[in-house]
């Protein structure tokens, strides 16, 4: 793992510190992050100022949904000219019957290219290797992960554990707070974290 | 659990997940009977097809002038079942109604499995099932496409493009929850089955960003889509001249009575899994009540339908509507109308009290009185039309066989045996959506939804 590519994990319980956390570290400069969360929250798409840039997805639906329009108008059209038979005493091309086919075409492919659009969108793009990734994210914990050059690190953790993070990992591995001792990069198996920290914050639930 | 409101918002994240995933526990002795029952049906279902193939349709119960009977009754009964679940998970979205959210997927998993029953029965209601595919729109030997003014064509484009996507719009929804038992799920079968399902999920803002976007548009196409299915399927009967079909109150009066019909089906199965899974911190009260609220504003479209039928029979001077609905009334199968009548009519409006609301058992003694009066209006509709029509000289009387009852007892499995097999596998509560309304876990200030 390159320098320039150091990746800190900071994983939180509550939303309201997680949002001044990500605050703080835009002010800071750092803009490289990714926050996540089991469900979505405006608060914190606010503070990540995500409506800067849209969702694309919505491109896929319009052009799906035009795409499947027009083939909706050459199955029915195109076919009925390639053979005309006149059923019914109507016009061989008799657009009313037609738009209901239009119709489902239109919402059927619209459908599956807005399943695309997210696909391609949301996953295809850029993944977030196992590593950096925490199962209780899909729980009850929120997590900021930071891009980072490893002259950072150190400046990110201080911001993350000032605003009362439950743990730091960096690069995938756990980071107590006592020891400050560089991270090797061998070591990234997430698996093997599950001490708990002293932190009083830290709630690790467990329900009866 | 009667602590559940006591738990900080951070545990209750928690305990919902944990409640997930005890649904999906090793199934017990309970479990395995029930299935075990419905397979026995289910198999005499398939035996009474089997049969049927091999001697011929005969054995249904079809008789000049009634050649439509129970199966395509069984097909509009479950299209019509199919509905509700798309109207609680897309219009219901847009909406904004909270009393959506702990019972959509329950419903959503309904409308995917009656899709999958009522596509059956047109191929069952065939003579020659296995050419089934001639209904598909390609090229026949001499070049000739299929004939697109029919309204039964376009049944095959609305019933199937409802299938596909009110199945992919099921999947969506799943994504972030089977990603969230795929992280605590034990066994390594099992974490490749969900790891593959949430396609990589990992809950990061951009997805969620995308996600969100993603799923309104998609309740955006869903939402005319429930309208123009049943609309399409009632085209089937208005758009022949038979008495009692040929009227133009058939698309909205179809459509309020599959969304009727759809919402009772819900109730049904929700409260004895609510029960059963001890799910009464998420499925509460206020679900049944919107609800129960629903059912009666469907009813009395419904019930309205019924009576300005009569008053247009009669008003439009037409001697054969006319007739028609005095036959339906008294006539040979006045039973099953006024059974129909009973259950869609007047056991809604009991909801009108609160108490009756509130009342679990008489809430589920009402919506399976629904479900039977929603299948015999579909009854009356298709087989009274076409036991009179115009002649007098080829009336006749149509009564359903063994292998059609047995078929469409067989259909009930069919469904059933999704259903278990789905509150076992798969999230039945939407872990994702149940926490949006959950209080936010914050230190400061407590916790308040967003």
């Amino acid at each position: 793992m390159n320098k320039s590519n150091q990746n800190i994990l900071g994983i939180y319980t509550y939303v309201d510190v997680l949002v001044d956390a990500i605050k703080k570290l835009r002010a800071e400069g750092f803009e490289n992050l990714r926050v996540f969360s089991p469900v979505p929250n405006h608060e914190i798409e606010d503070a990540l100022d995500t409506g800067k840039e849209p969702s694309k997805v919505k491109y896929f639906t319009f052009c799906g949904a035009i795409l499947g329009a027009l083939v909706g108008v050459c199955f029915t059209v195109l076919t009925s000219l390639d053979w005309p038979i006149v059923t019914s005493a109507k016009p061989i091309v008799s657009i009313p019957p037609y738009m209901i086919i239009i119709f489902e075409c239109m919402i059927l492919i619209g459908g599956l290219s807005t399943f695309l659009g997210l696909l391609i969108n949301s996953r295809l793009r850029k993944d977030t290797p196992p590593e950096l990734y925490d199962e209780r994210f899909s729980d009850n914990k929120f997590g900021i992960l930071v891009n980072c050059n490893s002259d950072d690190l150190e400046k990110i953790e201080n911001i993350l554990r000032d605003f009362g993070t439950d743990e730091v990992q960096v690069n995938g591995v756990l980071k107590e707070e006592a020891k400050v001792e560089e991270v090797k990069e061998e070591e990234a198996k997430v698996e093997e974290v599950k001490e708990e920290e002293n932190n009083p914050d830290s709630t690790e639930v467990k329900n009866d | 659990m009667s602590n559940f409101d006591s738990l900080s918002a951070s545990e209750k994240y928690s305990h919902l997940n944990e409640t997930v995933m005890n649904m999906l526990n090793k199934p017990g002795w309970g479990w395995w009977a029930i299935f075990a029952v419905d397979m026995m049906f289910l198999a005499f279902g398939i035996y009474c097809f089997i049969y049927q193939i091999y001697t011929g349709l005969g054995v249904a119960g079809y008789s000049h002038p009634v050649l439509w009977g129970v199966y395509i009754t069984n097909f509009v009964f479950w299209v019509g079942i199919a509905h509700s679940g798309t109207l609680i998970s897309a219009v219901l979205f847009l909406f904004r109604a909270r009393f959506r959210m702990s019972i959509y997927r329950i419903a959503e998993a309904m409308t995917v499995f009656a899709v999958a029953t009522a596509g059956l029965f047109p191929i069952i209601h065939l003579g020659r099932p296995w050419n089934f595919y001639w209904l598909l729109p390609y090229p026949n030997q001499r070049g000739l496409w299929v004939n697109f003014d029919s309204p039964l064509l376009w049944d095959v484009f609305a019933v199937s493009t409802y299938a596909t996507i009110s199945s992919v719009f099921f999947f969506i929804g799943m994504i972030p929850d089977i990603a969230a038992i795929r992280d605590t799920v034990v066994g390594k079968a099992k974490k490749v089955f969900y790891s593959v399902a949430s396609l990589g999920w990992k809950g990061s803002s951009w997805e969620w960003g995308h996600y969100t976007r993603a799923y309104f548009y998609f309740a955006c196409f869903a939402t005319p889509l429930v309208i123009s299915v049943h609309s399409v399927v009632s085209w089937d009967f208005a758009m022949a001249n038979t008495p009692g079909w040929h009227t133009t109150i058939f698309p909205p009066y179809f459509v309020a009575g599959a969304i009727f019909s759809g919402l009772a089906m819900v109730i049904t199965l929700c409260i004895p899994l609510r029960y059963i899974f001890k799910l009464e911190d998420y499925i509460t009260m206020d679900n049944f009540d919107g609800m129960s609220k629903m059912i009666i504003l469907t009813s009395s479209i419904v019930f309205y339908a019924y009576l300005i039928e009569f008053f247009i029979a009669w008003y439009s001077g037409n001697k054969y509507e006319y007739d028609q609905f005095i036959y339906r009334a008294v006539g040979d199968y006045a039973l099953f109308y006024w059974i129909m009548m009973f259950c869609n009519g007047i056991v809604p409006h009991l909801l009108w009290f609160k108490k009756i609301r509130h009342n679990l058992m008489i809430l589920f003694i009402i919506t399976l009185l629904i479900n039977i009066g929603m299948w015999f209006e579909r009854f009356n509709i298709i087989v009274i039309s076409l036991s009179k029509e115009f002649e007098p000289g080829s009336w006749g009387l149509y009564k359903p066989s063994w292998v059609e009852i047995g078929i469409t007892v067989g259909s009930f499995a069919w469904f059933f045996m999704f259903f278990l097999i789905f509150v076992r596998t798969l999230p039945a509560l939407s872990i994702a959506e149940i926490k949006e309304i959950l209080p936010v876990p914050k230190k400061n200030g407590g916790s308040s939804h967003e």
